[in-house]
């Protein structure tokens, strides 16, 4: 039986603010935690499956022409060489997140160096490695292609246009203004674990032991690309060693796998080399935005402009969707923006750790800063400010937004009222600033499903396709159980990961705990009107704890009340009108202590804080994890995190983790976080919304923000890497 | 990778024949099997001289120390001789890789390991190299990484190690032990040689020579210290480093010694600028004037230009630090 229920209006009864059992919220440990650290979680390239073969991936040497395999024969006499294989079907690039169909699929023409264009399989991994990297590719009829963003032909984005009022009227007549151009560059994911695939047939029936975020889309994207069936196929990915956006859609690596093992006639593993994943997965675009603000005398914002470039490969629609925050985080009756989108032959351009606010918000924020510069005013009080009671552009209401109590309390706990003036605080050779940014992400709700068992002897069973990156599902759909069917968390399986359970919104877009969340709430909530039903009472005087249910004046323990049986719900959540009636997002905001060497202009961040509000928070630890991850995902993109495309060929030259410098221990300090009560009745019955990526939402600007402070040193072109800081001092 | 021969050498007096006939020394390995994974190194041959007795460190008669070549990174930074008479050496060392690295990566492997340049790891690129004749991608490339000094329009390389910058500033010299069972001794600066128009040399070792000590002299009253600047706090290689080692008198600066990592093809060392700074009174000006001597021939190629003001920038701070305190 099925729980189907739509989000059309505010769900006020919060039902999960006083459950007897007391999960939900609390900072439960992940249950899987154990398994990972101690090696003993499978993840998708460690299955060992009888008969395996092993395959490696071969890159197109450059950006344009058709492909030649030049010593196809010989390579496939190597020692150990099953296969070389070069089918029609293997994929140009990942698909972009929920696209749920294949993307281009064309291995003979390259449209970027790095392009996956051949699968080599042998008997073992180091075989087929070696006969990979022997195989000689060639590029017939190359040509010059476009590779730099600066120059490339521009497509504008008109669904992102916005025009309202008179901006440039705006610019003219206000007392104090900016007028400022960034630039951020591109990002990878670098996921620890790169995407690995194992493919195995079973007749016409294939099961991919992959890597993915978001399987029920997957699935599909596999089926279409192979030109099968979706029932055909099934995706087990039941531990992912992080994606960030990179394993939202099909990668190449699926699909060469399930051709290689269809041909063979044996299962194929297939597991992307380190420099594969910098160079054929997907790259944050790089953006160059424009920001105009025009504020009066006292620092309300009369005007609000943002103009933003990024880039993608022919034929991708995908375009960064840095506007996306810009459109309701502040006040200001004339506002413009506009996106355009460069086409280029450099990697795909897809989603990447929060694809628009990352760096759409950061870019805002810095600008903010300069405004309140500029004016002469405290930053923090500059946002206080310009607070809009509603939102500036639909005129419609926020859900929820503590954005206000984020900034005071924030600035509170960081002791921002010590904040020194610009290049005023000196420590040997060490020059110290403060800064601070907003914070502010989409709350998205989508479709998911879940499935709930009721076991006869008093235990609970939650499946669903859902994933958990590293993110804390495991944990969070437990404790939405427990509390709700009143079991101990050590009383709830959790089982996910695998396409033949019901289809959850997968994990993207920081939707996935809310959506995947109500489903399994919805489900529960079906079992307590089944258990209240065999008991006769209403299910709303039912109390159920520890495996008991307390009503009327009695205590029944669950398996009592099944007598053997058990009951099944499956819960099923979709958007509805909330999603368009009100302005639904997160909200926070960051304050970072740096120091400067005054030498090198080498930036170490002493210290940095986040208060956010995303509703109703599920578990304390893995939400205050994530906020961890965001800021430190903050501090990459405020000090060193940048692919270094070639200038002549657009590929990408720092391909690995050595000189992709995302950041290590010592460049992350004590990092604290505040997370604030907030129920939005709008987003779902949970009240809760997304908090995956809001703590990378604008973190960077705190960051260079400080670093001004420190320095007086305003660095529009990110990463803030010591060359660019030295330049100003 | 490609299939090679393995032989685990009993001796070193083995371990140099079996190498002159194409065999290649692996010791940690931290490199040489990155390079081999990539095909960028194929030997024929390994020959494995972990077992060999070389890792010792001890002293020796004039109170210099003789740091066997498979003396672990970690154990030699963490040796507390070095750490109170050549503390330079010890701080090098530890800005240098992970404690994972260090702990397996041995001394004579880090003075050979081989560049960082990215095109040098990338076979789809021209390298000379890895290619010789090929050409240099890294010149008109991404070379934020490379050199400034020292280079050849055949190369723009940099040698990566903060260890060999520490040593060549104490006067180290390597000791070497050839198939024919000669032994010699090489400074470091006549260890590595300049790239020229034959970039794929990079030392002057013969086939077969095995590095088997590194010896330092006698340490010196003066002050150390190692600084390096880099692109995150920790896990990157230099972009420039100083090692600095600076003795003062009466006000005078008596002794500088002074080594520069991130800038060359080899660990840099300049004895005019040495000569400049000794019997000076320390000053801003006079910092300058050995920053300009320095740099006087320096040359970037665009994403590297950065790295003179930077030179110019660190050596002044570090000079300023060790006068300052040699003063107290
Ligand atoms: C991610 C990463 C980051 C790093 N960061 C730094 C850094 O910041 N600073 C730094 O200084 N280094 C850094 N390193 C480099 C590291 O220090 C070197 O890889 C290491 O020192 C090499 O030592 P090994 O014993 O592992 O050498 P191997 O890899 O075993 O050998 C290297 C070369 O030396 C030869 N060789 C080894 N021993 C001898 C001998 N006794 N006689 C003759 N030839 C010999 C080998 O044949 C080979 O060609 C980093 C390395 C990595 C992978
Ligand atoms: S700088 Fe040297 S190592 Fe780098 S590409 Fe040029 S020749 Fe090769």
């Amino acid at each position: 039986m099925t729980e189907h229920f739509k989000m059309e209006t505010p769900a006020t009864e919060r039902r999960l603010d006083d459950m007897a059992q007391g999960l939900v919220g609390a900072p439960l440990d992940r249950p899987e935690g154990p398994l990972k650290v101690t090696g003993t979680a499978t993840y998708a390239n460690e299955w060992q499956i009888e008969g395996m073969a092993h395959g490696v991936m071969v890159r197109a040497p450059g950006n344009s022409g058709r492909v030649i395999l030049a010593n196809r024969d010989d390579v496939a006499k190597l020692p150990g060489v099953l296969a070389v294989i070069q089918d029609d079907r293997l994929l140009r690039n990942p698909a972009q997140g929920t696209a749920n169909e294949a993307p281009v699929q064309s291995p003979h023409h390259a449209a970027y160096l790095g392009q996956l264009i051949a699968v080599v399989v042998a008997e073992t991994f180091e075989q087929a490695r070696h006969a990979a990297q022997s195989l000689q590719v060639t590029l017939e009829n190359a040509q010059m292609v476009q590779v730099d963003p600066a120059t490339a032909a521009v497509e504008p984005q008109d669904g992102q246009a916005l025009d309202q009022g008179d901006l440039d009227a705006a610019m003219r007549d206000a007392p104090h203004s900016v007028d400022l151009v960034y630039t951020t560059p591109s990002h990878s994911s670098a996921p620890m674990e790169p995407h690995a695939s194992i493919a195995s047939w079973q007749g016409g029936d294939l099961t991919l032991r992959g890597s993915y975020q978001m399987l029920k889309y997957n699935r599909n994207e596999l089926a279409d690309s192979l030109g099968i069936h979706p029932d055909r196929v099934r995706i087990i990915s039941p531990y992912v060693g992080g994606g960030f956006g990179s394993k939202l859609g099909l990668a190449p690596e699926a699909v060469a796998a399930a051709i290689a093992a269809q041909e063979l006639g044996r299962p194929v593993s297939v597991a992307l080399q380190r420099p594969q994943v910098f160079e054929a997965t997907m790259r944050r675009s790089e953006t160059r935005q424009r920001v105009r603000l025009a504020a009066d005398a006292e620092g309300r914002l009369t005007g609000l402009g943002h103009d933003a470039r990024v880039s993608n490969l022919p034929g991708e629609s995908f375009a960064e969707p840095v506007l996306q925050a810009s459109h309701f985080l502040y006040a200001g009756a004339n506002r413009r923006m506009s996106l355009e989108l460069a086409r280029l032959h450099r990697m795909c351009a897809g989603s990447v750790r929060a694809p628009g606010e990352a760096v759409g918000v950061t870019v805002l924020e810095n600008a903010m800063d300069e405004l309140a510069h500029e004016i002469g005013i405290d930053p923090v009080a500059l946002r206080l400010r310009n607070i809009p009671e509603k939102d500036p552009e639909s005129g419609k209401d926020y859900s929820s937004r503590r954005f206000r109590e984020a900034l005071e309390s924030g600035a509170e706990a960081f002791g921002w009222a010590d904040r020194p003036g610009v290049k005023e605080r000196r420590e040997g050779e060490w020059l110290i600033g403060y800064g601070m940014a907003s914070a502010a992400r989409v709350n998205v709700l989508m479709e998911s499903q879940a499935r709930v068992t009721l076991l006869p002897d008093g235990t609970a069973r939650v499946e669903t396709d859902m994933t958990d990156i590293g993110t804390g599902t495991y944990a969070i759909l437990g404790q939405i159980a427990g509390d709700m069917l009143g079991l101990p968390r050590d009383r709830v399986e959790v089982v996910l990961g695998d396409t033949t359970l019901p289809p959850a919104a997968g994990s993207g877009g920081s939707w996935g705990a809310s959506s995947s969340g109500t489903s399994v709430y919805l489900a529960c909530e079906a079992i307590r009107r089944q258990l209240a039903q065999r008991l006769e009472v209403d299910e709303h005087d039912l109390t159920l704890k520890d495996g008991r249910a307390t009503y009327a004046n009695q205590v029944k323990s669950l398996s009592d009340i099944l007598q053997g049986d058990e009951i099944a719900k499956l819960g099923h959540v979709k958007p509805g009108d909330t999603s368009t009636d009100v302005r639904q997002a997160t909200f926070g905001a960051y304050f970072a202590e740096v120091a400067v060497h005054a030498a090198s202009g080498e930036t170490r961040i002493r210290r940095m804080h986040g208060s956010f509000a995303a509703g109703r928070i599920l578990n304390a630890k893995t939400a205050r994890s994530q906020c961890l991850g965001g800021m430190t995902f903050g501090i990459g993109i405020a000090l060193t995190e940048e692919l270094a495309f070639d200038p002549r060929d657009g590929h990408v030259a720092n391909h690995n983790l050595a000189e992709y410098h995302i950041p290590v221990n010592a460049d992350v300090p004590q990092l604290t976080v505040e997370l604030l009560e907030e129920r939005d009745d709008w987003a779902n019955p949970m009240q809760a919304k997304g908090i995956g990526e809001l703590g990378i939402c604008g973190a960077a600007a705190a960051i260079t923000n400080a670093i001004h402070n420190a320095t007086g040193v305003r660095v529009r072109d990110y990463p803030a890497t010591l060359d660019k800081v030295i330049a100003g001092m | 990778m490609r299939s090679f021969e393995y032989t685990r050498a009993e001796s070193t007096g083995a371990a140099t024949r079996d190498a002159a006939t194409g065999g290649t020394f692996i010791a940690g390995g931290t490199n040489l099997l990155d390079l081999m994974k990539l095909e960028v190194m194929a030997p024929e041959a390994l020959i494995d001289i972990n077992r060999l007795d070389l890792n010792q460190i001890e002293g020796t008669e004039d109170g210099g120390l003789r740091i066997g070549a498979l003396v672990t990174n970690s154990d030699l930074a963490n040796d507390s001789r070095v750490r109170r008479n050549w503390p330079v050496l010890s701080r090098a060392l530890l800005a240098g890789a992970s404690g994972q690295l260090r702990n397996k990566a041995t001394t004579g492997g880090n003075l050979l390991q081989r560049t960082r340049c990215l095109y040098f790891y990338d076979r789809a690129m021209p390298c000379n190299k890895r290619a010789p004749g090929s050409g240099c991608a890294a010149r008109d490339g991404f070379n934020r990484i490379l050199a400034v000094l020292g280079t050849s329009e055949h190369c723009i390389a940099t040698h990566p190690s903060d260890m060999a910058v520490a040593m060549r500033a104490l006067g180290a010299e390597a000791e070497t032990l050839k198939e024919d069972g000669t032994t010699r001794r090489l400074t470091l600066e006549e260890l590595y040689l300049l790239p020229g128009d034959r970039p794929d040399r990079e030392t002057v070792l013969e086939p077969g020579e095995l590095i088997t000590a590194v010896v330092l002299p006698a340490p010196v009253r003066a002050r150390q210290t190692y600084r390096k600047v880099r692109d995150r706090a920790s896990y990157a290689f230099a972009l420039v480093s100083v090692a600095g080692i600076v003795a003062m008198e009466n006000g005078r600066i008596t002794k500088a010694n002074l080594a520069f990592g991130g800038l060359a093809p080899k660990p840099w060392r300049d004895a005019a600028v040495e000569e400049l700074l000794t019997g000076e009174a320390p000053s801003d000006a006079l910092f300058n004037r050995a920053a300009d001597l320095l740099l006087a021939d320096a040359q970037g190629f665009g994403g590297n230009d950065f790295k003179l003001p930077l030179t110019r920038r660190t050596l002044v701070s570090v000079l300023t630090e060790l006068t300052q305190e040699a003063r107290i």
